[in-house]
């Protein structure tokens, strides 16, 4: 699971901060199709031969049992005045059986804007989950679909924690080049994923200003020096380079009804470095427009596998059919 | 957290091979090793090795070296000249299943 962080937060700076994890719970649709079509998804992040790095700015497509703690985000929020905005989250995956996962996603904020005083507190909780319906090895692809409910009201007014609820269901992807031909060899080690959804929020306005349903989408172009050195050629690289992914996440949204303004979000061009046990990540956090922000901002995020540090708690589903 | 990481096992990723990943050679090796990055459960951990043809070539002897823990090891006949492809499956001793394939070539 991971969080829109920079497109959450800096868009539309005048309605709120929302700060949390795009995370998954599971339509009941697809719960009942889960019992008609079991299908076992594997480690974390793989793919046959694919490892996907959890990525920081947008969710990625596995279900897994995985511990983001923390991701650290600065940036300065546009406004009359810009305010300071860090922030500070924390959010836990787990596997119910191997295909579902649920999520649990918060943030503890700090905010500044010149003259006023700090405002601290913690943003609304996030829920989710996630049902991975589709695990194809050879092709390196994986496709799940989930929704989250930030649920409002739990975090604190004073930092901008909406009062109202908003679910967004959505479709997730993943899908390594592994398998172009040798003639481009280069290439094999890029892979994609993405998030495509739709969020609706519980309240159409709040004190005057139109709340809008948002088509949000995300996308991770990765470049994977572990398959690279794994799978298609030894280049000779030493650690830590051997296990470095760099990659850059667009996180994008735009409205769809209430009102009318362009699509907002950032280009975070970043690296992930990927260990036996936890990965590190740190991005830049670009706005693509005036209406996005001015300013660049930093995520950094510790990473820890669950199922490798603790195989006997977490390598097994909570259920397994 | 990293109290337990210390103790703990994970997937096994390959550290680095013998021919390796993507290399091109002179002469065929007489085995093929690969040196993981966790001890292997022997039982279950296996080197392939097919020519281009898809027909496996290896002398199905896979065996994880005695002195080593991390280091699998298949054995090869003469092989001829042209491009093999190396596919293994291992099992570290935690039971975590991980896979993989790379290729070589022989030009000599």
């Amino acid at each position: 699971m991971r969080r829109p962080l920079a497109a959450s937060t800096i868009h539309f700076s005048n309605v709120n901060f929302k700060n949390l994890i795009l995370t998954a719970f599971y339509i009941p649709l697809g719960m009942c199709a889960l019992v008609a079509m079991p299908n076992w998804a594997g480690a974390h992040g793989f793919a046959g031969e694919r490892f996907f790095p959890a990525t920081i700015s947008t969710d990625d497509p596995f279900v897994a049992d995985e511990l983001s703690l923390p991701t650290f985000q600065a940036i300065r929020v546009p406004g009359a005045p810009p305010t300071k905005t860090f922030d500070l989250s924390a959010d836990i995956a787990l596997k119910l059986t191997p295909s579902i996962g649920i999520e649990v996603a918060d943030g503890y904020m700090l905010q500044k804007s010149p003259g006023s005083r700090l405002r601290t507190g913690f943003d609304n909780v996030v829920v989710g989950g996630k049902y991975q319906f589709l695990l194809d090895a050879e092709h390196e692809m994986i496709v799940s679909v989930g929704a989250n409910a930030e649920i409002g009201g739990t975090g604190r007014a004073s930092i901008g924690a909406d009062r109202f609820s908003t679910i967004t269901p959505g479709l997730f992807f993943g899908k390594g080049l592994g398998d172009l031909p040798d003639s481009v060899w280069a290439l094999r080690p890029f892979a994609l994923t993405g998030q495509v959804g739709v969020s609706f929020p519980t309240s159409s306005s709040v004190q005057g200003t139109r709340i809008s349903n948002q088509l949000r989408w995300g996308l991770a172009v990765e470049y994977s020096l572990i398959y690279l050195e794994e799978h298609v050629k030894d280049v000779g690289l030493c650690a830590p380079l051997k296990r470095l992914i760099p990659l850059v996440e667009f996180a994008m949204q735009t409205p769809l009804n209430r009102i009318s303004g362009p699509t907002t979000g950032t280009v975070n061009p970043g690296v992930i470095w990927s260990g036996q046990y936890f990965q590190l990540g740190v991005e830049a956090i670009i706005p693509i427009n005036s209406h996005t922000g001015n300013n660049v901002g930093v995520v950094a995020q510790l990473h820890f596998y669950l199922d490798d540090i603790l195989p006997k708690i977490f390598g097994k589903p909570l259920i397994n059919p | 957290m990293l109290v337990f990481i210390a103790s703990a096992w994970a997937h096994a990723f390959i550290d680095h091979a013998e021919p390796a990943v993507g290399s091109k050679l002179a002469s065929p090796p007489g085995a093929v090793k690969i040196w993981f990055t966790e001890r292997l459960e022997p039982a279950l951990s296996k080197i392939q090795v097919f020519d281009s043809q898809g027909a496996e070539v290896d002398e199905r002897d896979t065996k994880v070296d005695p002195k080593n823990g991390q280091l699998l090891v298949v054995s090869l006949p003469a092989i001829k000249s042209g491009k093999y492809r190396v596919s293994w499956r291992v099992v570290s001793v935690d039971t975590h299943v991980t896979n993989g394939s790379f290729e070589f070539e022989i030009t000599g």
